[in-house]
């Protein structure tokens, strides 16, 4: 049932798409510069697409069934979406062509700018940053820039709950600013008293996923932001967790200075098996002249006749240029269409059936798996996949046996701080029906790992695919693949 | 409507499960006074009228279908094979998260091995990972590679001024907290020989782009073997489509190959998603960021593909990572995957030099124009640098009556290089599209 | 899992071996099980090197995790196990013999005297398997 690579299907002189003939007279190419060999595939269409159609079968997708990776914010992505930023005069405008000739594509960002600021509490959004981590970056460079623009140059610090995304730190670490790690207490709340302790005038900011990622919204989040603020610090969210906050409440309203959005998340932009994401950065009102450029605004106001003209912007003590062009147009053009639908009313249901969603499965899931953190959850919850009276069994098992009945498996290992850990995020867009059915294989699968806990460690049986060998994946390398003929000489 | 399917028996008998009496008593964790704020955002509207609504917006635009386009600069409009979205419309692949989970995403893991071995193989060199942002946060990732394999003992960065001016400004941007001293670039005077004079033992990177911003090719050997002498990495920034006809970079010496695979298959989309490619040596492999996809075998012993070497990225290193990037361009590597398999060794090689010829034809007529010269006169592939008789802005402004849409104009970018336009022609256009500028052009010289 | 006594440890899952002035350095039998299977090993630190307590010396990665192996004591690198890196398998294989990973000179023997001894060492291990 594997599928062979498009190297290995290749024929010598096989060609699948005709170019058309050379319309002007030839240039003599030039010399000592042009390649000998060039070793890509020779296939025709038809090898091409089944090779592609078959490739996509091995794939599980939202679209083929309960995605519940925690963290992820696996929703239904709209075929609408995919129409609209397909739309000819949205697709192949050129980057660089005078503003003045992509009035549409401006208004477009200038309204997701505003919509996203509004829904967060910002004052300003940039759509430049490519995805989560590149909004965190980009989130991170501004509030150092801002304590160096304040003179205040000891501020090197940056705090990270240990719940935190590997992302956080990973990022602080790239600012050149360091790491202080804070670690969480008996109700997966920050610890306080540890947050007072490292709370001096080195602190430049904390990073804060609201809700964490244990699913939990931090109850003091008022007296943890309070305590950053004044020792001078700013406050960086994490807003990949923003789908459990829409129209309920606005990070910016409870004091975060900058956040970044997940669109590919909590905006249903879909994930693209990898993405591309998009990363939108808002930030108070004290920030936007920090934010990377460029930004779209109005630069000529409308009036009834005329509307108004757009175009780019750089702030004024600007990080920089975070990204070439103009941040993912494409991916915007999906995010807009969601929100258009949904439009104010439409948020709130995100949130509140998000979180509905989770609770149940919490509530169904408790009597069988220790919920270590065990209260009202937001969008998500994190489970322990383990018992002690079925030792060998890993959360990894119970993933791998879920696949037998058609789910993804939550998160694996994430976050952190709870042992063996499954991260369980539903998303609205899931019935009772579904959540029903994953509460049974559960139950099941937790009955199994008790009488048949082979069964666990052997799984998955019903998929195309068993267990990988990951040691000889890491051990014996193989990272890509040559012309076959490559192999024979 | 939120594509929830919930109906009002569901959503009280989920309720009063979990034991709460309305949604409300949902978020008792938030602090009261910010609860549930009023919005101002539109009223939700139907399918319908959104189509209507994004069909009026995105006419609003000129979109390069319609005219021609001689605009390049980093971003080039080039045909799409109509397979490509045929695939890329698989919702099995566009549905799927990051490939966490091997043996149901086998189809996401064997297209990014694939899509990594075509990048080996037309840049030349052994090991590519999963993709980056787009082209200018790759060249960042190599300044941070070339740092590590230093282990931060040299801090010099030395960028030659002809590579893409955003590229420039977003290493600029990743490593302002990383105190290294990036120059090279400030004079467009500084060619390739004045940079190989300029490393030294604190230089850790050396990179150029190929063909340059101006469309301009050269062979780079020596300024590889500069590099490598001093122990410094070398990096090119490739266009990949250019890569159908010339030598790779590998065959220069470089270290690490970067660049943009927009031209592969994927629309202009007004700058986004593209794909950042990223291909280097094998021994460079641990330091390179970014996901990457290995062969193995599953327990049945099938051939199979997994992420691999993980303990480089963030979440098992955290901030110990060199980089922080997790999500990449999946979708889009696809897409250049595609692209590469369906146009396959002798058609790229078709389409660059349709692109080369038309190019070359272009920027000698252009040239035999009384008001209009060529830059530079040595070789290119298909950009090319024309001075003009008067501002570009204008020049464009005049050929946009003409529905043509005109060159880059270099003087936003390159004081010295005010009234040039640098102009790109690819395998869509076409002997009359060309003709046609070369007649307005001559027309607009006059007024 | 064993816990040679005479061995010395640190916090950090390395063991000590004490021959007069010279130590060599490996990781523990509990670290190697908790990591895993080994896949990469890298000596960083190179021959000659003068480095103080808690210096970086060396990295390894298992398929899940990484880590990095600390100086237990100020010294002079004096020789690393380049073996270990074709096959880092061995560290899980023989982690007090064949998988030491480097030797140095000691500096400051007092020094020595805060490592742990074996039973200290397993007992450190035992808590934090709960
Ligand atoms: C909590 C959290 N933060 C940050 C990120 C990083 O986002 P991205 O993958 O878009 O870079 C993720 C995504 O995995 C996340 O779950």
């Amino acid at each position: 049932m594997t599928e062979p690579l498009v190297y290995e299907i290749s024929s010598p002189g096989r060609h699948a798409l005709r170019m058309p003939e050379v319309d002007v007279p030839k240039a003599p190419l030039p010399e000592g510069l042009i390649r000998e060999d060039l070793p890509l595939p020779e296939l025709s269409e038809i090898d091409v697409v089944r090779h592609f159609v078959r490739l996509s079968q091995l794939n599980h997708g939202v679209d083929t069934g309960f995605y519940p990776l925690g963290s992820c914010t696996m929703k239904y992505n709209p075929k609408l979406n995919e129409d609209t930023a397909r739309l000819p005069g949205f697709a192949f405008t050129h980057p660089l062509q005078d503003p003045e000739t992509a009035q549409g594509t401006l208004a477009l960002m200038y309204s997701l700018q505003e919509w996203l600021s509004e829904i967060g509490g910002f004052a300003a959004v940039s759509l430049q940053p490519a995805a989560g981590a590149h909004g965190e970056l980009t989130g991170i460079l501004i509030i150092r820039a801002y304590h160096k623009d304040r003179g205040d140059e000891k501020r090197t610090k940056i705090l990270v709950p240990d719940s935190a995304h590997g992302t956080n730190p990973a990022t602080t670490t790239m600012s050149g600013m360091e790491v202080i790690e804070i670690p969480s207490d008996e109700r997966g709340n920050i610890d306080l008293d540890s947050l007072r302790g490292h709370c001096d005038e080195s602190v430049a900011g904390l990073m804060l996923t609201n809700p964490n990622t244990l699913g939990l919204f931090e109850e003091q989040v008022r007296e943890v932001i309070e305590l950053i603020h004044g020792c001078g610090g700013l406050i960086y969210g994490d807003g990949a967790n923003m789908n459990a906050l829409l129209g309920v409440v606005r990070p910016g309203d409870l004091g975060f200075d900058v956040l970044q959005y997940n669109l590919h998340k909590t905006f249903s932009t879909p994930h693209g098996g990898g993405g591309p994401g998009s990363g939108p950065v808002g930030v108070a009102e004290h920030l936007v002249d920090f934010l990377p450029t460029p930004l779209v605004d109005v630069v000529e106001e409308g009036d009834e006749v005329l509307p108004p003209l757009y175009g780019f912007v750089t702030p004024k003590k600007s990080i920089g240029r975070v990204k070439s062009f103009h941040g993912h147009f494409g991916v915007a053009v999906k995010a807009y269409t969601y929100l258009r639908l949904l439009g104010k009313k439409g948020l709130r249901e995100v949130a509140d059936f998000s979180v509905l969603n989770a609770n149940y499965l919490r509530v169904r899931m408790r009597d069988v798996y220790h919920i270590p953190y065990d209260r009202v959850c937001m969008h998500e919850f994190v489970a322990e996949g383990r018992w002690e009276d079925a030792p060998d069994i890993h959360a990894l098992d119970i993933a791998k046996r879920l696949m037998d009945y058609g789910f993804h498996p939550p998160t694996n290992y994430f976050p952190l701080i709870v042992r063996e850990a499954l991260m369980i995020e539903p998303t609205e867009t899931e019935s009772l029906e579904t959540l029903d059915a994953f509460v049974k294989a559960m139950l099941e699968i937790a009955e199994q790992a008790r009488s048949d806990p082979e069964l666990l460690k052997t799984a998955p049986h019903k998929t195309t695919f068993g267990r990988m060998d990951e040691v000889k994946a890491a051990r014996q390398l193989v990272l890509c693949c040559w012309p076959v003929e490559r192999d024979e000489s | 409507m939120a594509y929830v399917p919930h109906t009002e028996s569901d959503r009280r008998a989920m309720l009063a499960e979990i034991g709460l009496e309305r949604m409300d008593d949902l978020y008792d964790a938030i602090p009261k006074e910010v609860r549930f704020p009023d919005l101002d955002l539109p009223d939700p509207i139907s399918e319908m009228e959104i189509t209507r609504e994004m069909l009026t917006l995105s006419e609003a635009n000129l979109e390069v279908q319609h005219v021609p386009c001689f605009l390049g600069a980093g971003a080039y409009n080039h045909f799409i094979p109509s397979i490509i979205d045929h695939i890329l419309l698989r919702n099995e692949f566009y549905t799927a998260y990051t490939p966490y989970q091997p043996e149901i995403s086998q189809g996401t893991l064997q297209a990014i091995f694939e899509y990594q071995s075509l990048m080996c193989n037309l840049t030349g060199m052994e090991v590519s990972n999963a993709s980056h942002y787009d082209g200018a946060t790759a060249l960042a990732e190599a300044v941070i590679l070339a740092l590590n394999q230093h282990r931060g003992k040299r801090h010099k960065v030395l960028l030659s001024p002809t590579i893409h001016p955003h590229y420039r400004q977003v290493v600029r941007t990743y490593t302002q907290g990383m105190g290294l001293t990036i120059v090279g670039d400030e004079s467009l005077d500084t060619s390739s020989a004045m940079l190989a004079e300029m490393i030294d033992g604190e230089t850790t990177l050396v990179a150029v782009q190929y063909p340059d911003f101006l469309g301009r090719i050269e062979d780079l050997s020596s300024l590889g073997e500069a590099a490598n002498k001093a122990g410094a990495l070398f990096c090119v920034v490739v266009n990949p489509l250019a890569l159908g006809l010339l030598r790779p970079p590998s065959e220069f010496g470089a270290d690490i190959v970067v660049g943009d695979g927009q031209p592969l298959g994927i629309p202009l989309s007004y700058g986004g998603p593209y794909v950042g490619i990223f291909t280097t040596r094998q021994q460079y492999v641990r330091k390179m960021s970014g996901r990457l996809v290995g062969e193995t075998v599953d327990s049945r012993g099938q051939r199979g593909y997994v992420l691999t070497l993980t303990p480089r990225e963030q979440h098992i290193r955290r901030d110990k990572a060199t980089s922080n990037i997790c999500t990449n361009q999946g979708l889009m590597a696809l897409a250049t995957a595609v692209y590469l398999s369906i146009v396959g060794k002798q058609g790229l090689r078709e389409v660059a030099e349709l692109c080369y010829h038309k190019a070359h034809y272009a920027a000698e007529k252009i040239d035999a124009l009384d008001h209009y010269s060529l830059w530079h006169r040595g070789p290119f592939f298909h950009e090319f640098v024309v001075s003009c008789p008067k501002p570009v802005a204008e020049i464009n402004n005049q050929l946009l009556d003409y529905d043509i849409l005109g060159g880059y104009d270099l003087g936003q970018e390159y004081p010295a290089l005010a009234d040039h336009m640098l102009i790109a022609v690819t395998e869509i256009i076409s002997k009359e599209d060309i003709n046609d500028l070369v007649t307005v052009l001559e027309e607009v010289s006059h007024d | 899992m064993e816990f040679p006594t005479d061995l010395k440890y640190t916090n950090n899952d390395e063991w000590v071996r004490v021959e007069g002035d010279i130590a060599t350095v490996g990781i523990t039998d509990y670290a190697q099980d908790q990591l895993s299977d080994l896949v990469f090993v890298e000596v960083t630190a190179e021959v000659g090197e003068k480095l103080e307590r808690d210096a970086t010396v060396a990295e390894v990665e298992s398929v899940k995790a990484a880590a990095f192996i600390y100086m237990p004591v100020a010294g002079t690198i004096i020789e690393t196990n380049v073996e270990l890196y074709d096959e880092p398998e061995i560290i899980n294989a023989d982690p007090y013999g064949a998988a030491w990973m480097f030797k140095f000179e000691i500096a400051n023997p007092v020094e020595l005297d805060e490592l742990l001894d074996a039973t200290a060492y397993e007992k450190y291990c035992q808590e934090r398997e709960h």
